[in-house]
């Protein structure tokens, strides 16, 4: 039987297994959203803004692994959803997104909400295509999961001219799918890895360093055996947290510009560097000139345009990050070498040292509430076991330093892309996926009010999130490095005329709680927890002069870092009334 | 150092923008760019010219093949290979620079392929220096306008890049 191009995409998300659409109506996709009302197979999420869908989806993807799906109109419809697609691709996140277009008769026409979604979105997705035959579109609604999902995962955009979904052809979903232009290497050399092992047990001072890559392969397994059966101190980046237990005495916590002391010394001074499924990005590695200056440095990652980018490597390994581990795992527990380990010993003894600097100390009796007071509150109340959204800033750094991650999938944030307004929308995404497990969402004021209006989403399909908002009246990484490297002329980041967000939230139908001493933040932590089916925004009013410590500044070396925390020095709320 | 990137394309919509924006996208330059069909018509056959480091040309053919329209690429100053450009040039051709013109025509083994009174249009086809001397002996005749095509190139002997 013929079927219309509407009918098709329905059909084809169905058989693809797609649980969710996350999207937004228009003219160009009226057809689609037509054939959306008359089947219950897919559920569709209407979000209150585009950017919201691509970040819900996006949230989806990184919580489940499973491809998130979004759905939008043409023109300003996909215009809207570039930050979220953006962001996704810089975290290598599955997305396959939709967007109607103007009939074929009327592209380059300048037609009504008519814009070139293909040229407009090409530099930030993994690949796009426009379907101008309702014969291709289900072949090319195949492709765009296969690519999205497979090799280096990232977003993939299928443009649909509003005439092609009311076409009509007969409705075959291809099994499989191969391309001559596109094939993934998976699965890593064995001479390289053999090399690998060996270059691992010479190692007198080593340093494991993970990053998302890790989490996005599934990888955390075999990450956390390999880790042990060497007993090497292993780091994650931002976006790999959660890959290796956090509460292991192994993790020698984040690395890079906010990262632990212990773990940037042992990165400066290791001899051999085993980085897996990371990208040696400028926020990871300071100063090229002074990363790793003693390291012999071996790196797995699929992506074979990442290896050696930044850094040269001497063991380039490309392929699935799962494989390769379990490779070199095989390959240890057969090997007559095992690790030295005096030289091991003495190695440990020296990041101890470096770990009772206890760099994330901070002041425990201060009359106004301390943000990160808040974090570890809250991670002790939920025993480390909620799913995390962030937005950017200040909190999402505190968040990543006092949050122990011991499992993967569970820190959700934009770290590549750096998108304020991504949380909120994010942990729609995680909520559904995961509509038992608490869901909270750390952000501050500024972030949350560039995606404030998927509150009213959260009403509509019953997300009971909890917000932790961590308001301290300025764009809190904004006002530090203002006062750090600017001397202090703190340019427009003092946040005027915020709203009542009690009020605000209340308005949107949810809980509000504003809370403003350090006595009241468990008790307000435990009751909002306790509110399973609301969604409750805690307005936490944080001391305004806290920073992000420890501190690598942009272009200095792992051995350079900022460690004592000062007070900062700010103009404070009633200083500027 | 000059390298020669030359692949084979998805002959469809949009690829060439990719391979170019790409290029911006990265702050990699492009000295020329010359594409056309092959005889398989769903391919195109690429050849770009650019120069760089050995880790910057390492890069552009790692991040190229990562384009899912770039069916398989060669750099062809790695081996052996024979580069070709065509120019057609117009110059002005009177007085005593006519005969001084198609002298040096001759020596460059070009052709005039159309003339005026006062002009000649010639065609010139071979590596791109030779086309940059020929076009700096022109100079004193007085050049009017110059099109060259960019490099087209091929490996030598059995190697061949195809599907």
């Amino acid at each position: 039987m013929e079927l219309t191009g509407a009918d098709i995409f329905v059909r084809c998300l169905a058989d693809e297994g797609v649980e969710y659409v996350f999207g937004y109506p228009g003219g160009a996709a009226l057809h689609i959203y037509d054939a959306l009302y008359k089947q219950d197979k897919v559920k569709h999420i209407l979000v209150r803004h585009e950017q919201g869908a691509a970040h819900a989806a996006d949230g989806y993807a990184r919580a489940t692994g499973r491809p998130g799906v979004v759905l939008v109109t043409s023109g300003p419809g996909v215009t809207n959803t570039i930050t979220g697609i953006a962001t996704a691709y810089m975290d290598s996140i599955p997305l396959v997104v939709f967007s109607g277009q103007v009939a074929t008769s009327l592209i380059g026409d300048d037609a009504f909400q008519e814009v070139d979604a293909v040229g407009i979105t090409r530099p930030c997705v993994k690949h796009n295509i426009l379907v101008k035959d309702v014969k291709d579109l289900a072949s090319t609604i195949k492709k765009a999961f296969y690519i999205a999902t497979t090799g280096r995962p990232g977003p993939v955009l299928v443009d649909i001219p509003k005439d092609v979904t009311a076409h009509k052809c007969e409705y075959e979903y291809p099994k499989s799918i191969s391309m001559r232009s596109y094939n993934p290497v998976t699965k890593g050399h064995p001479g390289q890895i053999k090399k690998a092992v060996d270059l691992m047990l010479a190692a007198k001072r080593p340093m494991i360093y993970t990053g998302g890559g890790v989490i996005l392969g599934e990888a955390s397994e075999s990450l956390t055996e390999l880790v042990r059966l060497l007993g090497y101190p292993c780091t994650n980046t931002l976006m790999g947290l959660g890959a290796y237990p956090a509460t292991d005495p192994l993790f020698v916590g984040m690395l890079g510009m906010h990262g632990t002391y212990e773990a940037n010394m042992a990165m400066h001074d290791c001899d051999v560097l085993i980085a897996i499924g990371a990208r040696f990005d400028d926020r990871v590695t300071g100063d090229l000139n002074k990363f790793c200056p003693h390291a012999r440095i071996v790196h797995v990652d699929v992506d074979p345009a990442s290896i050696s980018k930044n850094v040269p490597v001497e063991i380039p390994i490309v392929g699935a990050a799962d494989g390769v581990m379990r490779e070199m795992i095989k390959l240890l527990k057969t090997s007559k070498k095992k690790p030295d380990k005096e030289a091991l010993a003495a190695w440990w003894k020296q990041i101890d040292q470096w770990r009772a600097m206890n760099c994330l100390d901070y002041e425990r009796d201060s009359k106004l509430i301390k943000p990160q007071y808040v974090l570890e509150t809250l991670y002790e109340i939920t025993k480390g076991d909620a799913y995390i959204t962030s937005d950017v800033g200040q909190h999402q750094m505190w968040a990543a330093q006092f949050y122990k991650f011991d499992k993967p999938r569970r820190w959700i944030n934009s770290g590549g892309l750096g998108t304020m307004g991504f949380g909120l929308p994010a942990a729609m995404g995680v909520k559904l996926a995961f509509p038992k497990a608490t869901v909270a969402c750390v952000t501050g004021e500024a972030s949350i009010q560039m995606c404030i209006q998927e509150l009213s989403t959260c009403k509509q399909y019953d997300l009971p999130i909890k917000i932790i908002n961590l308001n301290n009246r300025y764009m809190g990484m904004v006002r530090q490095w203002q006062e750090f490297f600017y001397d202090r002329r703190y340019s427009h980041s003092y946040m005027d005329a915020l709203p009542d967000f009690v009020k605000l939230t209340e308005a949107y139908g949810h809980v509000g709680m504003k809370i403003e001493k350090p006595g009241d933040v468990e008790g307000a932590l435990k009751e909002a927890l306790k509110l399973k089916d609301r969604l409750v925004f805690m307005d936490f009013i944080t001391d305004q002069t806290e920073n992000v410590y420890p501190m690598i500044a942009a272009g200095k070396g792992h051995n350079e870092m900022h460690l004592k925390p000062c007070k900062a020095v700010v103009p404070t709320d009633r200083e500027l009334a | 150092m000059r390298h020669i990137i030359s692949m084979l394309l998805e002959n469809e919509s949009g690829a060439l923008s990719r391979v170019a924006g790409l290029f911006s996208a990265r702050g990699y330059n492009i000295e020329s760019l010359t594409v056309a069909p092959t005889e398989d018509a769903t391919l195109s056959r690429l050849t770009l010219v650019t120069s760089g480091s050995e880790d910057v040309i390492e890069q552009i053919t790692k991040q190229l093949n990562k384009l899912v329209d770039v069916v398989k690429l060669v750099d062809l100053a790695e081996g052996p290979h024979i580069e070709r450009e065509m120019l057609l040039i117009k110059v002005n051709a009177s007085g005593n620079m006519r005969d001084e013109v198609k002298r040096l025509v001759d020596i460059f083994r070009g052709r005039v392929i159309d003339v005026t009174e006062t002009m000649y249009t010639i065609e010139l086809t071979g590596t791109s220096n030779k086309l940059d001397a020929f076009i700096q002996a022109l100079r004193g005749a007085g050049i009017v306008e110059t099109v060259r095509t960019g490099v087209s190139g091929i490996a030598r002997g059995e190697k061949s890049l195809r599907v």
